[in-house]
């Protein structure tokens, strides 16, 4: 099938390249300028005129590269730890909202059960929470309440066989930080899923359960792989928060649960400023949602419109 | 009869994970806030060793001029970036709303700034905005036009357009997919009665987009008050105040006051004031439902 084009006033092409330059302009920019040495930054030699160097990515990644860059001799940006911190983060808890998201989806959507209008109620409000509310809370609760006991057996085991406080709390681990993350995009993976889900076919559940199968059955493989647009579209959302965040992953981490927003903001208070290096780390976290947004920016596009839309 | 009791149960073994991660990690959390407000708290301390103040942080805090000014940047920063979004991403989506070539890798490049992390979009706008390093003042500079200083007199405004950069590309998305969904034999009666483009925008395109605009600008808004990492990274809230948004003096408040309870109190404020956005979209979502089932009633009795 042919589509045919409407041919357009070159004033409106202009605007489109006018609107392309600025949408993808700075992050051009960025690309470019973590190629280039600070001096060539800071003196402005103009534009594109510059002898790239991979010298700025070098320093980001120090400590994971299997050759002794010659420019540093201290490693002091432990650019690629941060990195793996990330990678694990974000993926541990993008899988973990996927599937307790869309369990509780498919309850919301199908069953009738007490509590579900007070539930789903809930999920909405608290869609609106911003990271800084959660700050306070989430910076008590996980290094004072949620920790083992100092006094318990598990917590005094590891303080004979370790030592220091001997309460191990959340605060600090991985998995601290995945489970704010996962609580966070919850609300919303639900809220973006339901809509999915409702436009499956109820008929095809019902034939499959004739046939024999179980309630989990039904979910895994008959609903699961027909909202598989939903899901991937949950996915890119999630995997963007939990890949970005910074600031409840700022008062959780420590020394060495670092990941990479921290690493770029506390890189950027330091007064002289090193562009070139500051734009490859920044370059580097950017590269993941890049890719995604190039691959599959129809599921984005279609999970935001179901998202708002739905309200 | 197992069967049966196993099918009462489902709907509960569904709910279950993510009913009890919520209730660990959002609600009991949100609770112990609003607990820990009416404490005197610093972090060296658990909350059970804080002592009882009653509602003094929010006292303190309603007279703290300070607070104030961090809530008025707020309000406008909010204002202005909903207001100019709205209405350069409806205007394009009006405008590109046509049948051109290319125009899903035109939507692919301009959902690109929303993807980007926050810091990072913060790290590139600072450099741009840098007095003498920067982009805009290399090119006012090149045209021998005076430097503007961007993060210094003009921060908040600076702040906006950045904002305004990453995000109008939603509105936009939003727009048009609301546009492209409209009922085409509205347009197509509107067009054979003569009506110019400028009518058709404003007497059916836009009366009938704006449910969707509205629940969008909403959003947005609610949105807009969580906008944290971009300034942080820009400005630090500086200079001065005048860039410092609710969100960032509260983890200022904890972190360098140290004042946990003062924080939590603040934390409070703004959570009052996005219940009150949501419910405004929740009634006005289903306000709209009930109106779009009236509307559809009468077009079926005309028909």
């Amino acid at each position: 099938m042919a589509t045919r084009y409407e041919r357009q006033h070159p004033a409106f092409y202009a605007l489109i390249t006018l609107l392309v330059v600025m949408s993808v302009g700075p992050v051009l920019l960025m690309f470019i300028n973590s190629f280039k040495l600070d001096v060539d930054i800071i003196s402005g030699a103009t534009g594109l005129i510059f002898l790239p160097t991979i010298q700025n990515y070098e320093t980001a990644l120090c400590d994971v590269l299997w050759y002794e860059p010659e420019h540093i001799d201290f490693c002091s940006l432990k650019f690629g730890g941060a990195f793996i911190n990330s990678l694990i983060i974000a993926l541990i808890s993008t899988v973990l909202t996927l599937v307790i998201g869309c369990m509780a989806a498919y309850a919301l959507v199908r069953f009738r059960f007490m509590g579900r209008d007070t539930v789903s109620l809930t999920t909405l409000m608290v869609r609106m929470v911003p990271p800084a509310v959660l700050l306070v809370p989430v910076f008590g609760l996980w290094n004072n309440e949620f920790c083992l006991d100092r006094d318990g057996l598990i917590g005094g085991l590891i303080r004979d066989t370790f030592g220091g406080r001997g309460d191990v709390c959340l605060a600090g681990t991985h998995s601290g930080i995945i489970l704010i993350y996962v609580a966070m995009n919850l609300p919303f993976v639900i809220w973006i899923l339901q809509s999915f889900i409702v436009q499956v076919p109820r008929s095809l559940e019902e034939a499959a359960r004739v046939d024999g199968a179980g309630p989990f059955q039904v979910f895994f493989l008959v609903v699961l792989p027909l909202i598989k647009p939903g899901l991937a579209a949950a996915a890119i959302f999630t995997f963007r928060i939990a890949w970005n965040e910074y600031l409840l992953a700022s008062a959780l981490s420590d020394r060495n649960t670092k990941t990479v927003p921290i690493l770029i903001v506390n890189n950027m208070s330091e007064f002289n400023v090193e562009w070139g290096v500051i734009m490859a780390t920044g370059m580097l976290l950017a590269i993941p949602p890049i890719i995604f947004t190039l691959f599959a920016s129809r599921q984005i596009i279609t999970g935001m419109t179901a998202g708002a839309v739905k309200g | 009869m197992s069967r049966s009791m196993a099918n009462r149960f489902t709907p509960y073994m569904f709910m279950a994970p993510a009913a009890v991660i919520m209730a660990i990690a959002l609600l009991y959390p949100l609770g112990y806030m609003v607990w820990g407000s009416f404490r005197d708290w610093n972090p060296s301390q658990t909350i059970g060793e804080a002592e009882f103040v009653g509602l003094k942080n929010y006292i303190t805090l309603w007279n703290d001029p300070n607070f104030r000014e961090s809530l008025g940047v707020t309000l406008r920063f909010a204002f202005f970036v909903v207001t100019f979004e709205m209405v350069i991403g409806v205007g394009l989506a009006l405008l590109l709303d046509r049948d051109i070539r290319g125009m899903s890798v035109l939507r692919t490049m301009f959902i690109l700034p929303m993807m980007i992390a926050p810091v990072v979009v913060g790290l590139m706008w600072r450099y741009m905005y840098h007095p003498t390093v920067g982009t805009f003042n290399r090119f006012l500079d090149g045209w021998g036009l005076p430097k503007i200083d961007w993060l210094g007199q003009h921060a908040l405004g600076s702040v906006i357009i950045a904002d305004i950069w990453q995000w109008t590309p939603f509105i936009f998305i939003l727009s048009l997919a609301a546009l492209q969904s409209l009922p085409r034999s509205a347009l197509e009666a509107a067009r054979i009665d003569g009506a110019t483009p400028w009518q058709q925008i404003i007497h059916i395109k836009l009366p009938l987009m704006m449910p969707v605009l509205i629940v969008t600008g909403l959003l947005r808004l609610i949105d807009a008050f969580k906008v944290l990492e971009v300034i942080l990274v820009m400005t630090e809230g500086g200079p001065g105040l005048s860039t410092e948004i609710l969100a960032l003096r509260i983890s200022r408040t904890a972190t360098e006051f140290r004042e946990l309870g003062v924080a939590a109190a603040m934390s409070n404020y703004l959570l009052m004031l996005l219940l009150l956005l949501t419910v405004t979209m929740f009634g006005f979502t289903r306000w709209q439902e009930a109106r779009a089932a009236r509307i559809r009633a009468a077009v079926e009795e005309d028909a």
